[in-house]
């Protein structure tokens, strides 16, 4: 993976960088959040946890603008997500939903070009701005070599990694992405946290994704939120919110944790049936 | 960067534009193509031009027979521009259907708003046959519209999706047909053979009054559609991407859809249905010129007009004397070459 | 088959008991009757019941009584046989594609038979009964294989989508092409136009004698399929896990879609949503055990055509609709209704 050297601007802050009140989320009529508040913290990694249908996804898409509440609203820098032109959201919050598809035979040079979208114009359709970005999330995502092949002909990892690019040329201080290692193989689950570790440990910019694995969770994420049917069970930062108590209020399963041997962040071990040391070697 | 692109800035970055590589030379070839078919179009017939003598006339450079000035300014030329005009509204209908469903198998004639059209249209000659001819085109635009209004309406819920419209769309389609077959089933035969060479798509005996008809809808609305180009691209991606780029998703959609249908509309309004055009040239674009509708766009309506004024020469030498009606011949053509996409697409 | 079944019966709605889905086998067959009883004294000359049962039982060869015998049994018989074929073809063909919004329409099959007879009749003039028959299958086989090969190749299989534009653009085509033919001969176009839309009037006994045959050995081979296919509905992996040559199932399944469909479109040409109707219908009594639905699919799709033909008269008595259009017009709304409820984005 290629280093990150900042040419961006700097996108740390102080304050949150999206906070809710009372954002109630449903589909069809079916409430799935009920007047949440909360507060994303500017310049981390922030995981939304839970188990399936918990509402997660729900939340992110919330977040995204891309669903629209019944009441509350999302705050963007103290304005309300839905007072701005969508375009003005979209430069500065990008999202990447769960597994999309590219139309057939687009190249990745075309699909990340076009992240450059909200930055554009009727007459302003292709700056040297634009040009540049793409650029530097093409290299960045260490898809250079690869730009100009179509989509399809990619592995699951690199399509994963076009689409990040697409996200990066955006270029926003905000970055949702929704279980964006999912139907990958484990090498590059790892390459794509560790890629986005690094657009915020280099960029400082705010990254808030949903995560399936837990574990995977508390070692990248800086800021835990769990989720247990639409209500926030527990968040703060992984040493805090990852006991025994709150994997089996969210998730209904008897637990240990201890400490990840590599990355001493906590990690979960599920107690289950053929748990006994003792047993086990009969 | 610019090794598949053209970029065009002016100097104070007022203006950026970027584009395939391929598209000014691919551009330049099918005007070349179209021509050269135009001409051989203008000469064949009952009465024989030679291409040359084509050409000098249409100049206006004199010849040594004055009758190629009628046979071609009156009876010829408006025919074969008709046809092209109409191929190149038909492409581009059907290459703004195909991003917005993102599907590449959708075209306006399978859902329904070519079905629309020929409702209206063939009411018209069937119960009403001492209504002008300038009618017509009025009463199948009409239909189009109301069919496309009827898809979209019906194919709402929460938002509009394009799996939705394409079924919805086939639905809309059938009873439209259904009505038709009424019109076909009680009709006088001989307006019922009238209404089927127009339901066929004919440009048999079009004159400028035709082509004065069809220019405005394509003068407003192919540059819209080159406008909205870039929409297509975001399009494309899928509604939550297209979305949290900063695309008004409803609002692009919206007037790519009414651009499709006038385009459509118009071309069926003044030739009846011609098939599958709609849906050959976005393809043979795209491997022309690849994805980005920029490019695509004109591209693939240069490919239409080719298709159709090809078509139109083909369907009058065949068989000739007998004239197939070109429709036909771009269903003949079009339907072999929709089953291959099928497979093609086969992963999709 | 014994896991097979056991795990059916699990599947299976409970509160649809025996007696349940018997009572509505036998609405339906009393509706059924009730329709072609009104449908044999309606007509052009009002005849009232008695004379109906008197022509029936005590034939004594007035104008009344041939016009029951000639005219208007034969009418009633062939939309409840057509009815029944198109019902149970698009039943199976629900099953076999897993797909709510299969029908032998839809998916092209009736349009492949319906050009096959039109390119034979602008060839050769009128046909009998026996050879448009076997015409229509060979044209609704081609069709059907074409649809069905493009709707399922590909990594993720069939897809609703897939299946319907393939039908769809086959039934643009053939169209299409039917056009053209029509309009170089208008000879053909006479004859046929009206069989064209769809209709079961003007056809003889014989005709239906002649058909028939080739209904009924469809009907049987769909009702013996009718556990496996109610494997299929669970999916093929399913069904394959369960012991199923699935191959096998669904190729001869496929021969009783095509000899239905086939038999159905040159009794009364190309009647389209018999097929997709039905079935839904019918699963609200039944739920989706192919043993009940098929024949519950048999009757109401008689009753249902028989209706419809019966509607296509009287609405613009004297005159009247080809009882395909009359489909057409309640089914594609069905057609809609259903594709925005079953299908999400």
């Amino acid at each position: 993976m290629a280093i990150i050297t900042p040419i961006n601007s700097d996108f740390t802050h102080s304050e949150p960088a999206l906070t809710t009140r009372k954002l109630t989320l449903a589909y069809d009529q079916a409430i799935v959040l009920n007047e949440l508040d909360l507060a994303i913290p500017s310049g981390k990694i922030t995981a939304l946890v839970g188990s399936n249908g918990c509402g997660k996804s729900t939340l992110l898409r919330g977040l995204a603008r891309l669903l629209k509440p019944i009441k509350g609203t999302v705050y963007l820098d103290s304005a309300s997500i839905f007072k701005l032109s969508t375009k003005e959201v979209a430069k500065r919050l990008g999202m990447l939903p769960q597994s999309p598809v590219a139309p057939e035979g687009l190249t990745v040079r075309e699909l990340v070009a076009q992240g450059r979208y909200p930055h554009q114009g009727w007459l302003q359709q292709w700056s040297e701005e634009d040009e540049n970005f793409t650029k530097q999330a093409l290299a960045i995502t260490n898809m250079t070599e690869l730009a100009e092949r179509p989509l399809d002909s990619l592995s699951g990892g690199q399509r994963q990694r076009a689409w990040i690019a697409m996200a990066l040329a955006q270029n926003t201080a905000i970055l949702l992405l929704d279980e964006p290692t999912t139907f990958l193989d484990l090498a590059y689950q790892i390459e794509i946290l560790d890629l986005l570790y690094d657009l915020n440990q280099v960029e400082g910019r705010t990254i808030i994704m949903v995560l399936h694995d837990l574990n995977q969770a508390c070692r990248y994420a800086d800021f835990v939120i769990a989720l247990r049917q639409g209500q926030i069970v527990a968040q703060g930062i992984p040493a805090d919110v990852m006991t025994e108590g709150t994997v089996r209020e969210v998730f209904g399963l008897e637990s240990r944790i201890v400490k990840d041997p590599v990355a001493g962040t906590p990690m979960c071990i599920p107690i289950s049936r053929r748990s006994h040391p003792l047993t086990s070697n009969h | 960067m610019t090794n598949s692109w053209i970029v065009i800035r002016t100097q104070k970055s007022l203006l950026s534009m970027r584009i395939d590589r391929r598209v000014p030379w691919v551009l330049l070839a099918l005007i070349i193509m179209t021509l050269m078919i135009m001409v051989i179009s203008i000469g064949y017939g009952e009465y024989p031009i030679s291409p040359l003598n084509v050409i000098k006339t249409i100049l206006g450079l004199s010849t040594n027979n004055p009758d190629y000035n009628f046979v071609i300014h009156t009876l010829r030329l408006p025919r074969v521009i008709t046809a092209f005009l109409v191929g190149t509204a038909l492409a581009i209908a059907g290459t703004i259907m195909q991003g917005l469903t993102r599907n590449p198998l959708a075209a306006p004639e399978i859902i329904g708003v070519e079905a629309g059209a020929g409702l209206f249209a063939v009411t018209i000659i069937v119960l009403f046959p001492s209504v002008p001819v300038f009618f017509l085109p009025i009463a199948a635009f009409t239909g189009a519209f109301i069919a496309a209004a009827l898809v979209y309406l019906l194919a709402w819920a929460n938002g509009s999706s394009p799996i939705r419209l394409i079924l919805v769309g086939i639905g809309v389609g059938a009873i439209a047909s259904a009505f038709t077959s009424v019109m076909i089933t009680f009709g006088e035969i001989s307006d019922v053979s009238q209404a089927l060479v127009w339901l066929a798509g004919s440009v048999y005996g079009r004159t400028w009054e035709h082509v004065q008809a069809l220019l405005p809808w394509l003068i407003l609305f192919i540059p819209a559609s080159l406008l909205l180009a870039r929409e297509l691209n975001t399009l494309n991606l899928g509604d939550e991407i297209a979305r949290g780029l900063g695309s008004r998703v409803e609002w692009q959609r919206g007037l790519l859809l009414i651009t499709c249908v006038a385009l459509s509309g118009a071309s069926v309004a003044a030739v009846g249905t011609i098939g599958f055009v709609g849906l050959m040239a976005p393809h043979l674009a795209r491997q022309l010129v690849g994805n980005a509708h920029e490019g695509l766009v004109p591209t693939s309506a240069l490919v239409g007009g080719l298709i159709v004024s090809f078509s139109d020469l083909l369907g009058r030498s065949l068989f000739a004397p007998i004239e197939l009606p070109c429709g036909v011949v771009t269903a003949a053509v079009g339907a072999p070459y929709f089953l291959y996409l099928l497979y093609r697409n086969r992963n999709a | 088959m014994n896991t097979s079944q056991s795990y059916l019966q699990q599947q299976l709605p409970s509160k649809r008991s025996h007696s349940f889905r018997l009572l509505g086998l036998i609405v339906g067959i009393l509706l059924l009757v009730v329709c072609s009883l009104i449908s044999l004294t309606l007509g052009a000359a009002d005849i009232s019941p008695d004379v109906v049962w008197r022509a029936l039982f005590a034939f004594d060869g007035s104008t009344n009584h041939l016009i029951i015998t000639t005219v208007r049994l034969p009418r009633v018989l062939i939309a409840s046989a057509v009815g029944a074929a198109l019902a149970v073809a698009g039943s199976l063909m629900q099953g076999l594609t897993r797909n709510a919004l299969a029908d032998p329409g839809i998916l092209g099959i009736s349009a492949g038979a319906a050009l096959a007879v039109v390119v034979s009749t602008f060839f050769w003039g009128s046909l009998s009964v026996q050879s448009y028959t076997w015409i229509a299958f060979a044209g609704g086989t081609i069709a059907a294989i074409v649809v069905y090969t493009l709707g399922s190749v590909g990594r993720n299989g069939m897809t609703p989508l897939k299946l319907i534009l393939a039908g769809a653009v086959l039934s643009y085509l053939m169209s299409a092409l039917t056009t053209g033919i029509l309009i170089l001969s208008q000879r053909t176009l006479d004859e046929i136009r009206f069989w064209l839309a769809g209709s079961v009037a003007g056809r003889d006994l014989d005709s239906l004698v002649q058909v028939l045959p080739y209904i009924v050995v469809g009907l049987i081979i769909a009702f013996s399929l009718s556990k496996q296919i109610t494997a299929l509905t669970l999916g093929e992996d399913v069904a394959k896990g369960l012991g199923l040559q699935i191959g096998w199932v669904k190729a001869i399944a496929a021969v009783a879609v095509v000899l239905l469909a086939g038999s159905a479109v040159s009794l009364a040409g190309p009647i389209g949503f018999i097929g997709l109707v039905v079935p839904h219908i019918v699963r609200f009594w039944v739920g989706v055990d192919y043993r009940w639905l098929l024949p519950y699919a048999a009757i109401w799709g008689a009753m249902l055509l028989s209706l419809a033909d019966l509607a296509a008269r009287l609405v613009i008595k004297p005159q009247e609709l080809p009882v395909g259009i009359m489909t057409a017009l309640v089914g594609a709304p069905f057609f809609i209704y259903l594709a925005r409820r079953k299908i999400k984005s």
